[in-house]
């Protein structure tokens, strides 16, 4: 996904802030990679309903950023804590 | 490209305004970038809010949107526009306060259509669903246990609440004014797919019927609905869900052509004065702009989509950063949750003079409806078959002749029906501009 630069894997700069995730309904076609990715923030209820953590710990991070590459339809975007904001 | 001297405002902090905020940056833009929202948070995602925020699974504040770029942005959070002069490139916040800008986009959403007697609307326990706050006191009472809930409208977000509501072990009651819940939207002869599913899960629906007045307890807190045919409601919960408004009002005085149908836009996204003149400082983007969409000539239509909310945004922000993006066209897709099925939609139903049942079987819960109009596709609807939706997407996107090939060589014609959209001159609250899902 080009919108996120955050490197794959845990990185040790991102430990302090909390993730936000969003997950682009349209695209995703319920593969459920994400689920067997981070099984604690992504849950396949029936045959299509998605049903994730929109807020994750910070020590979420690997297995979030494992779902976020394994979605076959590059459904998943996620805050990169790396970005300054203000 | 414009210079790093040049001031950018976005008055709007939702999806919309964030995405094209970052679409800005992302174009290059280095200059000061103001994003003003009328609410006190940063930009959050309103699709869980009728769903599993109300449900519990998910807490009222946990909905932030990731920011996918460094934005280095002023925010002014909590203060709405209430004004815009154009002559002298000012927009006014409500206090007082005035900000410059060299480019400015418009993506103020929409509101929640209020209940048509404000006293009555302000009953303890009725309730409209829009926002962050809306969700979490819907959360709060429906967590308190009512004794029943009272749904007026069965569009989306109506549907999705009668759905939580049956997750929540609640009794519920959906009063529509059409033939089937979502008929507008899907027109009734696969609206009565939706209603049955609704009512094996345990909402008793009521159609063709309407809410003439909400009943207090003579304690300020309603205790019943009466309907147009005289019969009573019990209700010690009430959900408003009569679609949206656009957030138009704050331009008043502007010299801009809206109303609150949307926000009049020209073919690249730039918006109209009342002579039909694009001003090409500003830029609309969401479910206030009101723009015409190639594939669907002859009007100007307003979108409340989460996905047009995202790509509308990220082409205004090219726009506004001097790109000159190509034509905005992306084919319209939304999709709603509610009793365990996912329900997923590409193109417009407005209009359509046939329906098909291409894949699967309404009988069996999965399967895929086309729509058609003069002979092309112009729409495609999935019940838990969305793997199917982007081969249909092309074909809308291509305008190819409807009705479409059948799926399996040993397949006759597929049989064409009437959508079954309800007169839009009968009763009940109708927007002109609605063509699309109520998202809040």
């Amino acid at each position: 996904m080009s919108d996120n630069t955050a490197p794959p894997g845990p990185s040790p700069t991102y430990a302090a802030a909390g993730l936000r995730v969003t997950v682009d309904l349209n695209l995703c076609q319920a593969y459920a990679q994400c689920c067997y990715a981070a099984p604690d923030h992504f849950v396949l209820k029936g045959h299509e309903a998605l049903h994730y953590d929109p807020a994750p710990s910070a020590d979420a991070r690997a297995d979030i950023e494992r779902a976020r590459i394994a979605c076959p339809v590059q459904a998943i975007r996620v805050e990169d804590p790396e970005a300054p904001r203000r | 490209m414009i210079g790093s001297e040049s001031r950018v405002v976005v008055v709007g902090a939702s999806l919309a305004g964030l995405r094209g905020a970052e679409s800005l940056r992302r174009s290059g833009f280095a200059g000061s970038l103001t994003i003003v929202g009328a609410e006190p948070y940063r930009p959050y995602d309103r699709p869980p809010l009728s769903k599993a925020v109300l449900t519990g699974a998910v807490a009222p504040d946990a909905t932030g949107l990731p920011n996918l770029v460094a934005l280095d942005a002023d925010w002014r959070l909590g203060a709405p526009a209430v004004g815009l002069d154009r002559t002298k490139r000012l927009v006014t916040l409500e206090g007082g306060e005035t900000i410059a800008y060299d480019r400015l986009l418009i993506a103020t959403g929409a509101s929640a259509r209020p209940w048509p007697d404000a006293a009555e609307g302000r009953l303890a326990g009725v309730h409209t669903l829009r926002g962050r706050d809306d969700a979490e006191a819907l959360r709060r009472d429906l967590a308190a246990r009512p004794a029943q809930v009272l749904v007026i409208g069965g569009g989306f977000i109506g549907c999705e609440v009668a759905a939580a509501c049956r997750d929540l072990d609640l009794p519920v009651t959906l009063v529509e004014t059409g033939p089937t819940l979502l008929a507008s939207v899907l027109g009734a002869h696969l609206g009565a797919v939706v209603q049955t599913l609704h009512e094996t899960r345990g909402v008793t629906v009521l159609c063709n019927a309407k809410v003439e007045a909400l009943e207090d307890d003579g304690t300020g807190r309603v205790q019943r609905a009466r309907l147009a045919d005289g019969s009573a409601v019990p209700a010690d919960l009430v959900v408003v869900a009569l679609g949206a408004v656009r957030n138009t009002s704050w331009l008043a005085g502007s010299g801009l052509a809206f109303d609150e149908g949307g926000l009049d836009c020209d073919a690249q996204g730039y918006v109209l004065d009342e002579n039909e003149r694009p001003d090409t400082q500003i830029a609309a983007a969401g479910d206030v702009a009101r723009f015409p969409h190639p594939l669907y000539p002859g009007h100007r239509i307003a979108l409340e989509h989460w996905g047009h909310a995202v790509a509308q945004g990220e082409h205004a922000g090219r726009l506004l950063a001097g790109c000159e993006p190509a034509r905005y066209a992306e084919v319209p897709a939304f999709w709603s949750s509610q009793g365990g099925i996912t329900i997923k939609s590409v193109g417009l139903t407005k209009g359509a003079d046939g329906v098909v049942i291409a894949q699967g079987d309404p009988r069996h819960g999965r399967f895929v409806a086309v729509y058609g109009q003069e002979g092309r596709c112009v729409a495609a609807l999935s019940f838990d078959s969305a793997r199917w939706l982007p081969a249909y997407a092309e074909k809308i996107a291509a305008g190819a002749p409807f009705p479409p090939e059948p799926g399996g060589v040993d397949a006759g014609p597929l049989r064409v029906f009437a959508p079954g959209f309800p007169d839009p001159s009968g009763s009940g609250p109708d927007d002109p501009a609605r063509s699309g899902k109520d998202e809040p």
